[in-house]
């Protein structure tokens, strides 16, 4: 008689991942929280544009040496860009699939209409949407300059003058930066729950820390194209 | 009370189905939502029309039977099953909109009747204990703490009604499935297959077609029985931590 083998090997850890919609959510929640930490250091480093032109042209050109000397002139921005892209990439792929399902899953809508959850999860999706072409606006405009008319390499403080200093260049900014907020708002939250940590009693301070991220990276970001057309920054 | 109501009327799955508006007379306020249903129906028996086909069992608020959603909510404004939703939640003259579950893992079968053996497939896939059977054993036994045997409790408390997805915005069943694994995870009977069951029973769900869980808390705010939303962090920690498990292996 043959002995009995082993036959029921679950498919790998990678597999099961991104074969299940719990999985899927823990791509999304991780890839967040990489975008959200990213956010925080880039608010800081905008803040510097308060402390004028110097100031921000040189943290501008550290970012190109940072590391150094171990890591050679820009391997760590290109870390930075390669793991944010990543994570950009994974979590629109995740949230585009994920909503496919979830969209099927609901196919015929109710007769009887009414609002249904927060402001902000309900516009998670648009929301995402928004910030998704903003990122690649913001790309053309401040990093290669290809959208960006009088555009001057190396010069960071004067480009991002010059941007704010077109309306459509502020709209553009503060629609995106209020999206980023409500995405925040929701998103921190869920990835919270999506990994596990959340249970009742944290909840309160959980839904304390994602709204003061929210609000906070928000009110950085926008006080940049404020202090542009107050003049505080010129 | 004199009331109109519109209800969704279809003849099997495959037919397509439509609003029916109704008048009914003479309902008295202590009658429950699922009595009004009857006298709706007697009236149509009487007048040689179809009655609404609708599910119902204990009327005791307990089986999970009854599945409608009442002026879109789940199970309508009381936070009860429909057997113990009663006529004083509504005024005289209202209009009220009657309409099945809507997720695409569960079909209309008729009228206000949903087919939800995809539950029963989710709970086919890990929703038990694996003991040999025999007298039941001493309960002395196996010690269970205190807060261990309210959290199973809390979550032993599901009745499978589906109102968590009727309610969902994605027709998602986190809700239920986490119930049911948190009840059993929990305790010391439950730890032997505390791995597979919430890979197979999530798996399951993702296989019948339920959406993902967007967090909308929906479905804890409709729940009848109060299952709380932190369930589905407790259940995604469990995933989490069974597949790390199971990739040592």
């Amino acid at each position: 008689m043959a002995l009995a083998t082993r036959t029921d090997r679950r498919p790998s850890i990678a597999r099961t991942f991104w074969g299940s919609t719990v999985g899927k959510k823990t791509v999304m929640a991780a890839t967040g929280l990489i975008m959200i930490a990213y956010l925080a250091v880039h608010a800081l480093g905008n803040a510097k544009i308060f402390f004028g032109a110097g100031d921000f042209n040189d943290y501008g050109h550290w970012l190109r040496v940072m590391g150094a000397p171990v890591l050679h002139r820009e391997w760590g921005l290109w870390t930075a860009r390669v793991v944010l892209s990543a994570s950009v990439i994974l979590h629109g792929v995740s949230a585009y699939q994920l909503s496919r399902r979830d969209l099927k899953a609901r196919a015929t809508a109710y007769v009887h209409k009414r609002r249904r959850a927060s402001y902000a999860t309900r516009t998670m999706r648009w929301g995402g949407i928004i910030l998704a072409l903003f990122i690649v606006w913001h790309i053309l405009d401040l990093t290669t300059g290809t959208v960006h008319p009088g555009f001057q390499e190396g010069h960071p403080y004067q480009n991002v003058v010059d941007t704010f200093s077109t309306w459509y260049g502020n709209v553009i900014y503060i629609v995106a930066m209020l999206a980023l907020g409500l995405h925040i708002r929701h998103g921190f939250w869920s990835a919270a729950q999506t990994l596990g940590v959340g249970n009742a009693t944290r909840d309160r301070v959980l839904k304390a820390v994602a709204n003061v991220l929210a609000v906070l990276l928000t009110a950085t970001f926008i006080s940049v194209p404020v202090g542009v057309m107050t003049g505080v920054v010129s | 009370m004199r009331l109109t109501l519109r209800v969704w009327r279809q003849k099997n799955t495959d037919a397509p189905g439509a609003m029916a508006t109704y008048e009914v007379d003479g309902i008295s306020k202590d009658m429950s939502f699922l009595e009004m249903l009857d006298t709706l129906n007697e009236k149509l028996i009487l007048e040689g029309e179809d009655p609404v086909a609708f599910d119902h069992d204990c009327r005791e608020g307990i089986c999970g039977a009854c599945s409608m959603v009442i002026n879109g909510d789940a199970h309508g404004p009381e936070r009860t099953t429909t057997c113990q939703l009663h006529m004083r939640s509504f005024a005289d003259g209202d209009t009220i909109d009657v309409e099945p579950w809507r997720a695409t893992a569960f079909p209309v079968v008729r009228d206000l009747v949903v087919d939800r053996s995809a539950f029963d497939r989710i709970i086919g896939a890990g929703g038990y204990i694996s003991v040999p059977t025999g007298a039941a054993p001493e309960a002395h036994a196996t010690p269970v703490p205190k807060a261990d045997a309210d959290y199973a409790f809390e979550h032993a408390e599901c009745i499978g009604c589906g109102a968590c997805v009727a309610a969902c915005p994605n027709g998602s069943a986190m809700l239920f499935t986490s119930a049911k694994i948190n009840h059993l995870n929990v305790l010391p009977q439950g730890a032997p297959e505390r791995e597979s069951r919430v890979l197979d029973m999530v798996a399951t769900m993702d296989a019948e077609g339920f959406g993902g869980c967007t967090l909308t808390g929906e479905c804890a705010t409709a729940c009848p029985k109060g299952i709380p939303l932190p369930s589905i962090a407790a259940m995604n920690k469990e995933w989490l931590r069974a597949t790390r498990k199971a990739g040592k292996r």
